[in-house]
């Protein structure tokens, strides 16, 4: 046995986070680093980005204050990032709305971080040519919206769908530039996305007695999925949809 | 805001029942055509209509439309 065989190592691999200041974004941020990526982590918030940051191991790491909905802070970030190997979409936002009040600002706000900001992101690394050969873009997606269709989860739902479709869409586009491009699809996640849920912690319990394996995720559940859609293992992999839920889909 | 007007914008959120039918001591949990559904419904109206955002709790801890009310006013107080 190779005490340094690892398929999943990052090692010599520049990695953008998304969404790093909490959650998913986080945990992948930190795991990314424990896997010997060099990251670049951004988020809104100065110090829960600095709290991220400070978690992370090893040299070379950047943390870039953005929000990614406003344009002049997305270029601003673009022009600073130099060529990565990989990116990880992890910002997002929840909404719970039953569909008569499904306004169409509802949609925009919602659509405007989980989809539109991503998609610009997306769009400006490559016409830049940012990601270099043999890089991944990984989407952190969900199961709402495109296996699960929960009561009053619409908005949310067709941001996720958008989303997995365009994440297929780009699978074969940037394919040519050897850039692979798939997401994860999350069941029920600890983080903080949960407090915002309109539900009751007796619903959310209920809920999760849905799940086969009786729980719902940890970040780092996510994060390992992640890791190998970033990761040389998955080198024949795109256009893939990872599901992570507990098998609740099932 | 006052709970006539609070009431009326509660049925709307039913399909049959009669605004004339609830008072402010009705149990709503009890309403036959009470369901999760209906309670997203519930939070989400008074989100448009009162700039307040209820959790689930909230809707938990109160037992009459008068209950749900109060907390409405109580938050939009604070």
């Amino acid at each position: 046995m190779s005490a340094n065989y690892n398929p999943f190592s990052l090692v010599g691999k520049r990695i953008l986070v998304t969404g790093a200041s909490s959650g998913i974004g986080q945990r992948t941020a930190i795991e990314c680093s424990r896997l010997g990526a060099q990251v670049i982590i951004t988020g809104r918030n100065e110090e829960r980005l600095q709290e991220t940051f400070s978690q992370l191991e090893g040299e070379g790491h950047e943390a870039l204050i953005a929000d990614l909905t406003k344009n002049a802070q997305l270029e601003n970030l673009i022009s600073l990032v130099r060529e990565i190997n990989g990116a990880v979409f992890c910002a997002g936002k929840s909404m719970t709305a039953p569909f008569p009040f499904c306004t169409e600002e509802k949609f925009e706000e919602v659509f405007r971080v989980n989809f539109f900001s991503q998609m610009e992101l997306l769009r400006l690394l490559v016409k830049k040519k940012l990601l270099v050969k043999q890089s991944s873009v990984v989407f952190v997606s969900s199961i709402g919206g495109i296996e699960r269709f929960s009561l009053g989860n619409g908005v949310y739902g067709a941001s996720k769908a958008a989303i997995h479709s365009m994440m297929k869409t780009c699978a074969k586009e940037l394919a040519p530039k050897k850039i692979r491009v798939n997401s994860v699809n999350p069941g029920m996640v600890k983080t903080h996305l949960i407090e915002d849920l309109a539900i009751s912690p007796e619903q959310l319990d209920a809920d999760m007695q849905n799940y086969p394996l009786k729980r719902f995720g940890e970040p780092e559940d996510i994060a390992y999925g992640i890791i190998y859609l970033l990761s040389e293992a998955s080198s024949w992999v795109t256009g893939h949809a990872l599901v992570i839920d507990g098998g609740v889909t099932v | 805001m006052e709970i006539n007007e609070f009431i009326e914008n509660f049925a709307d959120q039913f399909d049959d029942i009669e605004v004339a039918s609830l008072t402010p001591t009705t149990v709503f949990k009890e309403l036959e055509e009470w369901t999760s559904l209906i309670a997203l419904s519930v939070i989400a109206m008074i989100d448009e209509e009162y700039d307040v955002l209820l959790k689930g709790e909230d809707i938990r801890n109160a037992s009459t439309i008068e209950d749900l009310f109060n907390t409405v006013k109580s938050k939009q107080e604070k």
